[in-house]
């Protein structure tokens, strides 16, 4: 504590071991740095720093950091290869800097009450703090039930501001003021970028082997998630020689055959020769689990998907491992997704409508769903292409998704209705996208989205740093390397997603390193038995208790009548569609963030 | 005959994909562009209507013509039950 401002911090320690005790002062006293998160190139910068006469107290990052912020101020941020989320208090500005690394892998969000601000990396630390209450904030939750996330600076939490993935924050007697210190960019539409692709093969792969590198820095053994798909074993690949003989690998298995893929995990695993842990995840442990993902997420979510991932992290700390390496991030940035490839052949099938032969090609695009295999092209063409007029629509991409997700709203009761009113979240999207959006191709547009919106808001907090952290594991992303992102922005559209094959340059890396069947595979997302998972005995409790008239007055904030009839059906025929188990889970998870924040018997503060 | 089926279509459709909600179903509204009916919406819909009106609806009829709105749908039915009378 200092006058006026204070600091407190519980470490996780990776690197830098007893020496990087935080709150960490300068030596002479006027700078003071509680941070989480890591600096991946801290030996890089510490050299250059020593090199010009800085001398060093400890070995961690953190005082690395401290250095910079000395000589540079806040210009310091574009130097760090890491990710991170930091306060720095500087006694002679008698202003708090705050700020979040790139791409929002670690979290920060900030609060005012009275007179103070209060800032850390987890909202229920802010609910500590005098006069911060948990509501729930419903233009947030009506973001969730459309686009997955909420948009930052919102969170679930009424009043509770996120940091914004590569935004600083300056706090000082005006007050607090943001603004962003890096932000994703293409290159415009006009712009021919070069298209060697073995050179750009060659130097990706330079790239990555470097990213990997820094990534097992650490005083403690780093493992590696093995998801048996393309990226996560890339990750793997390159880092097993690097690590010796340390490298422990984890991976979720699934009773449910649709979501199994420990065949390639084992493959894989083998020729690593790692020391490899399967974590077999039953349908009743997804529901057991469902409960704590959402307390440690601290939002509602539509899918169970980071039920297991809580529950593999207890197995990697239990191992005695500290950080993971994963894949994650090499679907935003390459365009993995199958969105990426549904929004070409959007575009390829309006181009000529009256084409019978075109959307034939709409079902080679979801081969691991089981129920559209059955459908005709045609209707196909319609459900993808339902309104698709519009095709200069910057969310043109992401439409589809959009759709389906908003059948969860559905189930809104007349008095969240009444709150929300005209409010769209899609719209506010929208709005928020920098005027260069336009000028963009359009897969690179639809990457901006998924990068933006989606990976901090869900992808890397609720299904990553919130599970990982959980059991005290660090998620460790060199897809998310910056040089790499920088990259991957820069190449041709082409380059990535040839065709209908994705991520066409990161197979280039594969070759010889990857077991044939994997290099070869296509994209399979990570999902996890959604309704289905909470059929047994634990589950149906859950959801009796969950979704009881009681809970849902509770709320306040879903129809009793309708939310009965979905449960009728979950109960009959199970629920088959993405709509209405995203609608099941949203509805699930929204009222077990409920009773675990707001509490029984405190209701949402209601519009006067 | 056809007020029958079109009030029981009605009735499944917002039971199965409305939840009950009341929302005026205009009988020539596209269900796929209004959100009604996802994807696999439309296998319940075929389910539903081969399991109630004994008719079988093969690959080559799921198709927007036939299913995308109240009034097609019923003129589907009403003309497989015609064929299979006759």
């Amino acid at each position: 504590m200092t006058d006026g401002a204070g600091l407190g911090h519980a470490r996780l320690s990776v690197v830098g071991g007893a020496g990087g005790a935080q709150p960490m002062r300068d030596s002479a006293g006027r700078l003071a740095l509680a941070y989480n998160g890591e600096v991946f190139n801290h030996l890089e910068l510490r050299r250059s720093l020593e090199a010009r006469g800085r001398r060093f107290r400890t070995d961690s990052d953190t005082e690395v950091i401290l250095h910079l912020y000395d000589e540079m101020g806040e210009d310091c941020l574009p130097l760090l290869n890491g990710d991170f989320a930091f306060a720095l208090w500087d006694e002679r500005r008698r202003r708090m800097l705050l700020a979040r690394d790139r791409v929002g892998v670690r979290p920060l969000y900030y609060v005012r009450s009275g007179a103070a601000w209060y800032f850390a990396s987890e909202v229920k630390a802010l609910l500590a703090a005098p006069g911060v209450g948990a509501e729930l904030d419903p233009v947030a939750l009506d973001q969730i039930f459309t686009l997955w996330a909420p948009i930052a600076p919102n969170t679930a939490f009424a009043g509770v501001r996120e940091l914004e993935p590569g935004h600083l924050a300056i706090i000082d007697e005006g007050g607090l003021s943001t603004r962003a210190w890096w932000s994703l960019d293409f290159p415009d539409a006009a712009e021919a970028p070069a298209s060697n692709d073995k050179a750009a093969a060659e130097e990706l792969e330079a790239l990555f082997a470097d990213a990997v590198r820094l990534r097992l820095r650490a005083d403690a053994p780093v493992g590696a998630y093995l998801s048996g798909g393309l990226d996560s074993s890339l990750a793997s690949a390159f880092a097993a020689p690097m690590a010796g003989d340390r490298l422990e690998t984890f991976s979720v298995a699934f009773d449910s055959v649709e979501h199994d893929e420990s065949a390639f995990q084992t493959q894989m695993a083998a020729m690593l020769h790692s020391r490899h842990h399967v974590m077999t995840c039953r349908e009743e442990d997804i529901a057991a689990a469902f409960p704590e993902a959402v307390r440690f997420a601290e939002q509602p979510m539509l899918r169970t998907a980071p039920a297991p991932l809580f529950l593999l992290s207890e197995c990697a700390a239990r191992a005695g491992v500290k950080a993971v390496l994963t894949g994650e991030g090499a679907d935003e940035i390459f365009a993995g997704y199958d969105i990426f490839k549904e929004a070409k052949l959007r575009r390829f099938v309006a181009r000529q409508p009256t084409s019978r032969l075109r959307p034939e090609l709409f079902r080679r695009l979801y081969p691991y769903l089981p129920g559209l295999r059955a459908q005709s092209a045609a209707s196909l063409a319609a459900f993808f292409c339902a309104g698709d007029a519009a095709l200069d629509d910057p969310l043109f991409s992401h439409r589809p998704r959009l759709r389906s997700t908003a059948g969860a709203r559905r189930f809104y009761s007349a008095d969240l209705r009444a709150r929300l009113g005209a409010y769209d979240a899609a719209e506010e999207m929208a709005a928020r996208l920098p005027a260069r959006f336009s000028r963009w191709r359009p897969l690179h547009q639809a990457q901006y989205l998924e990068t933006r919106f989606l990976l901090p808001g869900y992808i890397l907090s609720a299904q990553g740093d919130r599970m990982a952290m959980a059991h005290g594991v660090e998620g460790r992303y060199p897809f998310l390397d910056p040089r790499i992102i920088d990259f991957a922005a820069r190449l041709s559209p082409e380059t990535k997603l040839k065709g209908l094959k994705e991520k066409y340059i990161l197979r280039h890396l594969a070759r010889g390193r990857l077991p044939a069947e994997i290099a070869a595979r296509p994209k399979q997302p990570y999902r996890a038995p959604e309704s289905a998972a909470f059929a047994g005995p634990v589950g149906r409790a859950l959801v009796g208790r969950a979704l009881a008239p009681s809970a849902l007055a509770d709320s306040g904030l879903f129809d009793p009548g309708m939310v009965d009839r979905l449960v009728g059906k979950w109960t009959r025929d199970g629920l088959a569609g993405f709509r209405d188990n995203a609608a099941f889970v949203g509805i699930v998870s929204t009222q077990l963030w409920h009773s675990a924040f707001v509490g029984e018997g405190k209701k949402i503060v209601r519009a006067a | 005959m056809v007020d029958m089926i079109s009030d029981e279509i009605r009735a499944f459709i917002i039971d199965t994909f409305l939840f009950g909600e009341e929302t005026p179903l205009d009988a020539t509204a596209s269900f796929i562009e209004s959100g009604v009916i996802d994807s696999t919406g439309v296998l319940e819909l075929v389910l539903f209507l081969e399991r109630r009106y004994g008719i079988e609806v093969s690959d080559a009829e799921i198709v927007p013509e036939n299913l995308d709105s109240l009034a097609r749908i019923v003129a589907f039915v009403s003309a497989k039950r015609a064929r299979a009378a006759a």
